[in-house]
């Protein structure tokens, strides 16, 4: 007995079956395990987050998905006695691998954070801050990438007047944005989405799920979320994870409709969780 | 909201082998950062590590003629070249003790007033006046303890204690003595008042990191606030209020200005603590300049040293009680 | 309640009553002390306030004159003393934030640097002199400042620390996750997050040294004249205070007051202004 609210939204998920079909994988991860000071947090993960699509990574708290989710721009490497064996594949390299630069990563796979966490500087410097990195721009040219940037998050018309101000003015919800917009600004292939919408509101969630949505047309999407209506309504595949393992993935429709797994089915229903 | 202009995605215009190479060069600047910022670090363990050897340098005239009698002697003999670290080591100890005996009752007072008593509206100006206490010089001190708390010393209270005091029979001997003003008791009257605020403000702090659930079970019970403040918050942070106390003393043991000012530069060993003494860092204040022999100097210097090495044990053991409670917080 | 509980209750309501109270007149102890000295010093420092000061020098014994090569040596001793002190100061913090934060090689360097800040400045003098001032052979407004410097590096070295350590991580992931290399993060997007507490720190350890006295003793020892010669004895208020009111001379009296209520007022301000940074960020944060 699936969720019938689960399920109705997933219904009303824009995707059609056939562009599903004919997606390739930009990420895979083989053999995929993690290590959190001798602790084994993630075990054996095989997994294919398709092209352009949007994937969501469910499961209960602690099952694993936000550390999955950052082994894929490698940030857990700051870190001491965090360490990743296996193979993950993006664009046919292991990124992996330590001769891969970390930098390149980074320049293809953006991420997003819980938190709206801008910089203190201007709107307008928060997203050149990453470009600047990279490439040197006139002032000319670093406008319209700025402009560019901030168009595609959905956020352009509300500070299009106030560049030079600080972000630290902005409310919760385009902070949000802004943050999208600062990893949108260097152009990547791939956006993670780490429960970007848990400490926002309901109007400005919505309007960030709707962003996701129209992202996806450019960018890879995997998002991480504890709210299952989230997945349901913006994700075209799901993965399911409990206790460090990859228990389902598969078309979001199906999987809250007719999921395989009892497990998958149990915390759908939310018999656990 | 539609995304005109988007370019298609992965089309930073850096080519891969200008980030490969802006990969080596931020590579390269944050290996020199990293060199920088650790030598920086390690530079303070230099400076105190450089602090204690070159006093013992500079003390070891001064410790190799007068070996270990150098701390039991009384001498001081300029002329004779003749030092004993004795004088001044007792006005030291004596003098901080003093100024504990006043200061930690009372700052544990104004602790316990300012965590259990005080409105809320008053707690923030009282506790921010008793820390004003602490960033006034102590040459201010000084000079206060000098011209003002002297001549009070001397006139009204001291004669009081000689009075009174003075012919007790084991109290007697510590109140002897002309009422000339300064002393060891003037002085551990001012120490305590210079260290009141830094004991005050640990024992507030860490007063306030006691969980509410604990106080109010005991509340619950009926427990007066004096039982809850004795019994339940003091052993709680039993360890940190010792650090806090050894830390008062620290700053007790090696404070100069507010002493040389009141204690009288003595080099006479008495009882009574109404007579002029000397201490450590006043002696090294008050003759530094008139020092006109390498071994005078040295002494100087040895007595320094010594000063160094009490006030390090005192501090390394206050910061040890401190950083116990800390684990103790983590680990509840 | 039977008779006994009763009894008893009302004893431990007593001594609840004269502990409660004996806090409170603890309390009042303690301001006492504080009104006294600062009207002491109010009364006798602003009696003694004139223009004069500001541009006579300090004036042999008995006579009257100002502090101006006292004031111009302090001024300038603490400056230099901050731009020595600062930059290590906040490298070293950084160090222990960012680069060695629960190791034990940061572990003791935090220890050793709590010593350090605690430490009888008195003994960070004797150690500038055995380093600097008998190798170079005389006294000097150098040695000075170095050891003022030697007071700000640990003041400084703990806020760094601190301020960086309240920075949220998911603010320094969001950089990295930029591709931006760890020190590029560090100095530009953390210490700006960190400036307020950063430099409150400075004040703090600027109002710490203007009031030091012992130290300077036997670095910089004095001048009776004016002079810009680092490399040579150099005036401070404190030491000229020190000097002044440890004399026998009126003139020497009024000046010690003068010096010693400017003195204070400046140290009280600039503990004021740091503080009043950081109560405007914590409401900028609520």
């Amino acid at each position: 007995m699936t969720n019938l609210n689960l399920a109705v939204a997933a219904s009303l998920n824009v995707t059609t079956p056939s562009d599903q079909a004919t997606s390739a994988a930009k990420i895979t991860a083989r053999n995929l395990d993690f290590y959190y000071d001798g602790f084994h947090a993630l075990k054996n993960i095989r997994m294919d987050i398709p092209e352009k699509r949007v994937t969501a990574i469910i499961g209960p708290s602690g099952c694993g998905k936000s550390t999955l989710l950052r082994i894929f721009n490698r940030i857990y490497s700051i870190y001491p006695k965090l360490e990743a064996r296996g193979e993950v594949m993006l664009d046919g390299e292991n990124i992996l691998d330590p001769r891969y630069p970390l930098n390149r990563l980074r320049s293809k796979v953006g991420m997003v954070f819980q938190k709206p966490v801008p910089f203190p500087m201007s709107i307008f410097d928060n997203i050149a801050y990453g470009i600047k990195h990279y490439e040197k721009l006139s002032r000319a040219d670093m406008d319209v990438r700025v402009e560019q940037a901030l168009r595609q998050a959905a956020i352009w018309d509300e500070v299009k007047d106030k560049l030079k101000g600080s972000a630290l003015g902005l409310s919760g919800g385009q902070q949000q944005r802004l943050c999208i917009a600062r990893a949108i600004a260097l152009k990547p292939e791939v956006i993670l989405f780490d429960e970007p919408t848990s400490a926002l509101d309901p109007i400005a969630t919505g309007k960030i799920e709707q962003l996701v949505e129209e992202l996806k047309r450019d960018f890879t999407i995997a998002i991480v979320t504890h709210n299952m209506q989230q997945a349901a309504r913006c994700s075209d595949f799901t993965a399911f994870m409990y206790l460090g393992e990859l228990i389902e993935f598969g078309e979001t429709e199906t999987m809250f409709t007719r999921p395989s797994k009892q497990q998958t089915e149990d915390y759908i229903t939310g018999r656990f969780g | 909201m539609s995304t005109d202009q988007a370019l298609p995605a992965g089309a930073l215009s850096a080519p891969a082998d200008a980030v490969a190479r802006r990969a080596d060069a931020d590579r390269r600047a944050d290996r020199f950062f990293r060199y920088l910022v650790t030598g920086a670090g390690l530079f303070v363990l230099v400076a105190l590590t450089g602090a204690a050897l070159s006093m013992l340098w500079g003390g070891r005239l001064a410790f190799s003629t007068f070996g270990l009698d150098f701390l039991i002697t009384t001498d001081w003999d300029a002329v004779g070249k003749k030092f004993g670290a004795l004088v001044p080591i007792y006005g030291t100890l004596v003098t901080a003790l003093i100024a504990m005996l006043i200061a930690v009752p009372v700052s544990f007072g104004i602790a316990l007033f300012l965590t259990e008593v005080a409105p809320p509206w008053l707690r923030t100006p009282v506790a921010s006046a008793i820390e004003l206490l602490a960033g006034i010089p102590s040459i201010i001190y000084g000079m206060w303890g000098l011209f003002v708390f002297v001549p009070v010393m001397s006139t009204t209270v001291i004669p009081f204690l000689t009075k009174y005091l003075g012919p007790l029979p084991i109290f007697g001997p510590l109140f002897q003595g002309p009422p000339l003003g300064i002393g060891m008791l003037t002085a551990g009257i001012v120490l305590a008042i210079m260290v009141i605020p830094f004991i005050s403000s640990v024992m507030r702090e860490v007063f306030l990191t006691v969980p509410t659930r604990l106080k109010e079970s005991a509340y619950a019970l009926g427990s007066t606030t004096w039982e809850v403040a004795w019994n339940v918050v003091l052993p709680y942070t039993r360890s940190a209020v010792i650090g806090g106390i050894f830390l008062g003393l620290g700053r007790a043991l090696g404070e100069t200005m507010a002493v040389t000012f009141v204690l009288g530069n003595a080099h006479h060993l008495t009882a009574s603590l109404l007579m002029p003494g000397n201490s450590i860092a006043a002696t090294i204040a008050n003759e530094f300049s008139e020092a006109d022999s390498e071994i005078y100097l040295s002494s100087l210097i040895a007595l320094g040293f010594l000063l160094f090495i009490v006030t390090f044990v005192v501090l390394a053991i206050a910061k040890l009680m401190l950083m116990r409670l800390n684990r103790n917080e983590g680990n509840r | 309640m039977s008779a006994i509980a009763e009894k008893l209750y009302r004893r431990r309501r007593f001594k609840n009553g004269v502990a409660l109270t004996l806090a409170g007149a603890a309390t009042v102890f303690g301001l006492f002390w504080l009104v006294w000295i600062l009207w002491t010093t109010l009364a006798n420092g602003i009696g003694a306030l004139k223009p004069e000061l500001f541009y006579q020098m300090t004036p042999p014994p008995g006579e009257d004159g100002g502090l101006a090569n006292a004031f111009f040596g302090s001024v300038l001793m603490s400056l230099l003393a901050i731009i020595m002190g600062t930059p290590i100061g906040i490298l070293a913090g950084t160090f222990l934030a960012e680069y060695a934060r629960r190791s034990l090689l940061g572990e003791t360097i935090r220890f050793v640097n709590d010593i350090l800040l605690s430490a009888p400045s008195i003994v960070l003098g004797l150690f500038v002199y055995t380093l600097v001032v008998k190798q170079m052979g005389h006294f000097s407004g150098l040695a000075g400042a170095i050891t003022l410097a030697l007071i700000v590096l640990p003041v400084v070295v703990r806020t760094t620390d601190e301020m960086l350590k309240l920075v949220p991580s998911q603010m320094r992931e969001a950089a990295l996750s930029l591709g931006v290399p760890q020190w590029k993060v560090t100095v530009q997007v953390l210490y700006r997050s960190a400036l307020p507490g950063i430099v409150t720190g400075v004040l703090l350890a600027l109002a710490r040294i203007s009031g030091e006295t012992a130290p300077l003793l036997f670095t910089a020892l004095n001048n009776q004249f004016w002079s810009v010669d680092m490399s040579g004895p150099m005036a401070s208020v404190p030491v000229v205070v020190f000097q002044y009111a440890m004399s026998p001379y009126d003139t020497w009296h009024s000046l010690a007051w003068a010096g010693a209520f400017i003195v204070t007022v400046f140290v009280l301000c600039t503990s004021l202004i740091a503080r009043a940074i950081i109560a405007r960020r914590k409401v900028a944060n609520d």
